[in-house]
Order: structure tokens, then C-alpha cells, then sequence
């Protein structure tokens, strides 16, 4: 296969999502989630019945390329952080490992010293944990779910 | 680079519609977006400048089903098309499961057309894809109006390799589903091999 798969596990799953789960409480978040670089949505903790994640997810990760791109034209490795400032709600992004992106979206009961505080402890976690996650779906053996479907899986899902 | 969740138990993947300046990308989505369940698809998101020209790409989740338990997504994402956003078409080909190639059918645009495959060729070799190992077809559009190239045509000056190829009317929707199935069946086939 050309494209290594990002895979997850209900192990780092929970993981992943005690992390998030503990940054809103930490850094007094909305809504906290973490994107791959490809825009796939991967865990979100907070108030999330009232955003879009996927949509979310997928700007998020068209914004930090696009930053890529801006830093690789100035020789940079990569733009890690990001904020925006609104009149209500404030979103910092940070880019983990080079691999995944945390979104932490807060309003004026936190402050930006603070959630950059936590996203950084944070941060190292994940890292941990991506890396983890990555060497595990490297091993042999880890077989993907689909290897064992049929032509005609595939078909019926179309037939409507 | 799909995406295979199985504590949500759900499968994630990506496909690219490519294609020169107003061949249609955007009203593909557009027109996959007006005839799906609400329950099946997310908000569509264009990013376009105020003349609707897209500027850096549009955005459609949709849900196709389950196979065996899992639940398939497929995250639809358009480029744009005209010649000097390059650098934005990169960044989206980037972790791209399928690839679309919407062609002008109009003769006018055979130019255009094969600048673009050229350039999809070219982006994707940049990331280290190659577009004949890539779930990859053709898409030819606008078979409704007067001045178009024959099938037989664009066949042989943009699929030379023969992937499945269909004719479109993006506007009315004629072979937009067709299109969109059979690269998500590639892409699922794709998936089986590489498991």
C-alpha cells in the first residue's frame, strides 16, 4: 500500500481522550480536540454539541498546511503554534510531533498564558503516546480490519 | 492516508477532485451535497473568493455506510483549479486515498486539460504518489454543450492508461454518482490489498 494508515486503538484511544478530557478542565477550555494532519477528526472533549468538529477539523488542518507551506518558503521546519484572537471565543493550535494538531478553543474565564501552559504538558503526553501508537501499527500482525472483506461487501455498500 | 478508528469503529478516507480552472469540481460537490440524506453528509465548506471561485478548497463529509461493522466516512475535497494556486493543490493532495480528474469537455479547453493532469502528476510524484498506483478516474464534464470533444478523444489525450472513465453533467448531476462510486470502490479495494 502506498499510504501508511493511521490507525487507533481502543487502548490509546483512552488515552488520547484523558488527556483532552483533562486539558478542558485544566486550561478552563470549551472545547478541546485533537485533528492528524489530513484533517481527520481523532478525539474532542468539552462542549462539542454545539460545534462542528468536522468541519472544524478540517480547516484546522488546511490551516496548519497552509502554514507549513508559508514556513517552508522562509526555511523554517514549521510554524508549531498558532493563535486567534476574537471578540468571544479564542482557538490555539498546536502542531504535536509534527504529526497531530491540538485545537483548544476558550473564551475570556481562561487566558492565554494559560492554556499555553497546559497545551505545552499536555503536548508532551500526546507525543508519547502518538509514538507509542505509531510503533504498534508498524509491528507485524496488525492487521487491518478490511484486509478480510469481500468484493461483494464493497458492492452491497453501493447497492441503493 | 486513511484513517482506521476502531474505537468508533470507523474508517476514514480521502478523495481528491482535481481538474483545470471551472471544469466543474465544486459543483460536483455541490451537486453530491443537494442529493444526500441529511444524516449521511456533514456542512459543506467552500473556501471562495466573493466571484465563487474556490480559492482553497471545498469540503464534504459524507457517510457511505457500513462494511463488515465499520462505519466508511469519506472526506470529499476539491482544489482550485486556476493555474497560479499550485502551492494550495500540494497541500491538499496531501494523504490523498482517491483522485477525481474532472476534464472540460469543451474543445476549447483541451489545453487546459491536459496542463492540469500533467500538474496532478507532477504534485503527486512531489509527495511521493504515483498516479498509476493511486485509486484514480475520469471524469468528463459538461457533455451537454455544443462545442465538446469526443469521448474517444479525451479518452486517448487523458486516460491513457484506461481507468474507469465516465461522462458528466455535474450541473444536472448526470454521472456525478457514478463518478464518486467508482472511486470509492477503488479506494475500498485499495484498503482490502493493503490490509
Amino acid at each position: 500500500m502506498i499510504n501508511p494508515q493511521m490507525v487507533m486503538y481502543e487502548e490509546e484511544f483512552n488515552q488520547i481522550q484523558a488527556v483532552v478530557d483533562r486539558l478542558v478542565r485544566d486550561a478552563n477550555a470549551k472545547v478541546v480536540f485533537i485533528v492528524d494532519k489530513n484533517g481527520q477528526l481523532i478525539a474532542a472533549a468539552g462542549d462539542i454539541d454545539n460545534v462542528d468538529t468536522t468541519s472544524l477539523a478540517s480547516l484546522t488542518a488546511g490551516n496548519i498546511a497552509a502554514t507549513g507551506g508559508m514556513a517552508k518558503l522562509l526555511k523554517e521546519n514549521e510554524f508549531a503554534t498558532q493563535f486567534h484572537e476574537g471578540e468571544k471565543a479564542n482557538i490555539h493550535i498546536q502542531l504535536v510531533g509534527n504529526r497531530v494538531i491540538l485545537v483548544v478553543i476558550f473564551d475570556s474565564r481562561s487566558s492565554l498564558g494559560l492554556v499555553r501552559l497546559r497545551v505545552k504538558k499536555a503536548s508532551e503526553e500526546l507525543n508519547h503516546i502518538f509514538e507509542a501508537l505509531l510503533k504498534k501499527v508498524q509491528e507485524p500482525g496488525a492487521d487491518s480490519p478490511f484486509a478480510e472483506i469481500t468484493d461483494e461487501d464493497i458492492d452491497n455498500l453501493f447497492n441503493d | 492516508m486513511s484513517f482506521i478508528n476502531y474505537m468508533a469503529r470507523e474508517i476514514n478516507c480521502k478523495l481528491v477532485y482535481y481538474g483545470p480552472g471551472l471544469c466543474g469540481k465544486t459543483t460536483n460537490l455541490q451537486y453530491i451535497y443537494e442529493r444526500t440524506n441529511p444524516e449521511a453528509k456533514g456542512k459543506m465548506i467552500s473556501l471562495a473568493t466573493e466571484t465563487e471561485r474556490t480559492l482553497f478548497f471545498d469540503f464534504l463529509p459524507l457517510s457511505l455506510g457500513e462494511i463488515r461493522g465499520f462505519k466508511t466516512r469519506f472526506h470529499l475535497y476539491t482544489v482550485p483549479g486556476q493555474v497560479f494556486y499550485d502551492a494550495s493543490r500540494k497541500l491538499i493532495l496531501k494523504g490523498v486515498d482517491g483522485v477525481v480528474f474532472v476534464a472540460d469537455s469543451q474543445i476549447e479547453r483541451t489545453e487546459a486539460n491536459l496542463e492540469s493532469v500533467e500538474n496532478l502528476r507532477t504534485n503527486l510524484a512531489e509527495q511521493g504518489y504515483s498516479l498509476d498506483k493511486l485509486p484514480y478516474v475520469v471524469q468528463y464534464n459538461k457533455r451537454d454543450l455544443p462545442n465538446v470533444a469526443s469521448v474517444e478523444e479525451l479518452r486517448q489525450m487523458l486516460n491513457p492508461t484506461n481507468v474507469p472513465d465516465f461522462e458528466a453533467v455535474a450541473r444536472t448531476g448526470v454521472g456525478v454518482f457514478d463518478t464518486l462510486k467508482a472511486v470509492a470502490k477503488l479506494v475500498l479495494t485499495e484498503l482490502k490489498k493493503g490490509g
